[in-house]
């Protein structure tokens, strides 16, 4: 017998209660979004920046490996979209444009449409997410309505930079992917 | 080695003993913080456990339309009855594509199947990318804690084995001096893998996607660079609709570490073109358990961690204590089932205080279950020197005569007889405690003299 057979029918056997499955409510946030939603962003050890703070932290810091893919970034942008994701290791910012964002906890919402290639947000050095303010939701409920049926490949929130505490749980930004996210809110 | 026995070793280094206790109770305090910034915190426990119950009720439907639907999106689907086919089917997907050398994420489930050492014995080099399981795959330990990998280590310990294994300055004990080297160490590993496997967080069986969840990226790095993606997952992971993942995210982050969401929720529904995704379907045990009534309620757990994290036995005696994959309150519920005899001692290492139970995220009744556990296993085991006294008690108690000479002679006896009969390793409810004070007359005596 396989092991498909297998699990299957011994889950057959098991007798079986009627449990329902329940409808999930709306529930009410009283906060205002985009405020909301700049403090989660602190919290996730985040940024919200305006468009002029991202030109100079990119002139501060003298970047030249940026690869844009949001809109009305692009005179930022100094290479093009490789076809292989290895050659990104040396990429030092990526700016992507996020679909929506979510007021409670940060959360914000990227495809393969937004990304072009899967590993760019997790390999590049610092990541630049651009987001409309009145693409905001409240929580993960309305985040999920908003996703609907949608039939991406893939899909993503990120809600803050590569993050880890699994020393002494002292909190280190910078484990594996971005060291830095910043949030373009316009 | 008995939970008793591996606790007393843990207990050795009183220090670190003591500053295990106390960071666990602080990640337990920021988790209850941010749940009380959620009004609907209640309901939402109690909305996961109701689509937990379902599941469970509907498991072979949830099952069936969840490889049918993935298969649609383009993934393959393999189904294992036990760790070794699980193994057997992870080995065969790596030989085809002959790979040597893979990535892993965070996964409870390898570990419960031993897919490291499997694959190191058939010559495949294995890479655990998170830095907690990084730490434990150096020392040849497994995870103590299923959220907090290396909770048991101090800096100390760390920098000394990174000085070792990647070369770090001797001495130098700073998190993110440490971190970033292990960063440096595991992008080449990163770049250079074929193969990614991770466990899942979630499937859902209306889209036939599966979400993973971390704050390091760790399994995305390894995923989207790799041409081959193995995602392994217990049976029991399936929920039934995307929008359910409103629910599960919202409570599984604040539960686990006390943060609103993971920095990293990924949903994978197709591979990128050229590329391949396997989901392995894993059973090992879980069709058993859903078969015990009283016991398969403890399949709704969704490896948060904050029944671990509360629990003041698991504080004090750390994950090593339990000797079983899945530590604390949730694996002394879920190990039983595996292996009675093996893990006999876990329903015991509770004081059934009921806070497993209070911090749930799904509801499950863990406490309620570790006693449901030792009246099993006392059953299978018959008696033992704490049933026999419990016997000579009964006896005691139930002849007035009896009981009035065995007080008399105890409160003689334990006045002259020295501390170590007293507390002798027979008397195990004498460690590390001490008795009160022996009155000098008995409560009746005191009454007549006083009252009457």
């Amino acid at each position: 017998m396989s092991g498909r057979e297998n699990i299957l029918a011994k889950i057959k056997a098991i007798p079986r209660e009627s449990r329902l499955l329940p409808e999930i409510p709306a529930f009410e946030f009283p906060m205002d979004h985009k405020v909301a939603f700049m403090l989660s962003i602190q919290a996730n050890k985040g940024e919200v920046i305006t468009e002029s703070e991202l030109k100079d932290f990119i002139a501060i810091n003298r970047f030249e490996k940026i690869l844009n893919l949001a809109k009305g970034m692009e005179s930022l942008s100094t290479q093009p979209l490789p076809s292989d994701a290895h050659e990104l290791n040396e990429l030092e910012v990526a700016i992507i444009q996020g679909q929506f964002g979510v007021a409670e906890n940060g959360a914000i919402w990227l495809t393969d449409e937004n990304l072009g290639l899967r590993a760019l947000p997790f390999i590049t050095e610092h990541l630049v997410i651009v987001l409309e303010e009145k693409s905001l939701v409240s929580n993960m409920h309305e985040a999920y309505q908003r996703i609907g049926d949608q039939p991406s490949g893939f899909g993503l929130f990120i809600a803050g930079p590569s993050k880890t505490a699994d020393i002494e749980q002292s909190l280190v930004i910078g484990a594996h992917g971005a060291k830095s996210l910043r949030v373009v809110l316009r | 080695m008995s939970h008793p026995a591996k606790a007393s070793e843990f207990l050795q280094d009183a220090a670190k003993a003591k500053w295990h206790d106390e960071t666990l109770w602080f990640v337990r305090d920021k988790r209850d913080t941010i749940s009380k910034t959620i009004p609907e915190w209640e309901e939402l426990r109690e909305l996961a456990s109701q689509i937990k119950d379902n599941v469970l009720a509907n498991l072979y439907e949830y099952l069936v339309q969840f490889e049918e639907k993935a298969t649609a999106n383009g993934i393959q689907v393999h189904w294992a009855k036990d760790a070794e086919e699980h193994n057997q089917i992870v080995l065969s997907i790596l030989q085809k594509h002959q790979c040597k050398a893979i990535v892993k994420s965070k996964s409870i489930l390898t570990e419960e199947c031993h897919l490291n050492p499997f694959l190191e014995n058939s010559g495949v080099e294995v890479v655990d990318t998170d830095l907690g399981e990084r730490i434990v795959q150096f020392l040849n330990q497994p995870p103590s804690h299923i959220v907090l990998p290396a909770i048991h280590l101090k800096k100390r310990d760390i920098s000394e084995l990174f000085h070792e294994k990647l070369h770090t300055e001797k001495g130098n004990e700073d998190p993110a001096y440490l971190t970033h080297a292990a960063r440096l160490h595991l992008r080449e590993k990163f770049l250079g893998a074929k193969v990614a496997i991770t466990g899942v967080n979630f499937g859902v069986a209306e889209t036939g996607e599966f979400v993973v969840c971390t704050n390091e990226g760790n399994a995305d790095m390894g995923v989207h660079l790799a041409d081959v993606h193995i995602a392994c997952m217990g049976i029991e992971k399936i929920i039934p609709r995307r929008k359910d993942l409103g629910v599960f995210l919202r409570l599984l982050a604040r539960s686990a570490t006390g943060q609103p969401i993971t920095n990293y929720n990924s949903h994978f529904r197709s591979p990128a073109q050229g590329k391949e995704i396997h989901i392995v379907l894993v059973d090992n045990g879980r069709t058993d358990q859903l078969a015990r009534e009283k016991f398969k309620n403890s399949l709704k757990c969704i490896r948060c961690g904050a029944c671990m994290n509360t629990c003041p036995i698991y504080r004090r005696s750390g994950g090593y204590s339990y000797g079983s994959v899945v530590p604390g309150p949730i694996g002394s519920i879920l190990s039983p089932g595996l292996d009675l005899k093996k893990h006999s001692s876990l329903p015991f290492a509770s004081t059934l205080c009921g806070s497993c139970t209070d911090v749930c995220p799904v509801k499950i009744n863990i406490h309620e279950q570790l006693y449901e556990w030792r009246q099993e296993i006392t059953k299978a085991q018959g008696t033992n020197a704490k049933s026999i006294s419990m016997k000579i008690a009964n006896g005691i108690f139930a002849v007035p005569f009896a009981y009035k000479i065995t007080g008399a002679m105890m409160r003689g006896a334990l006045k002259i007889l020295p501390d170590s009969i007293t507390y002798s390793g027979l008397n195990t409810w004498g460690k590390q405690r001490d008795l009160p004070e022996t009155p000098k007359e008995t409560f009746k005596d005191w009454y007549k003299k006083n009252r009457s």
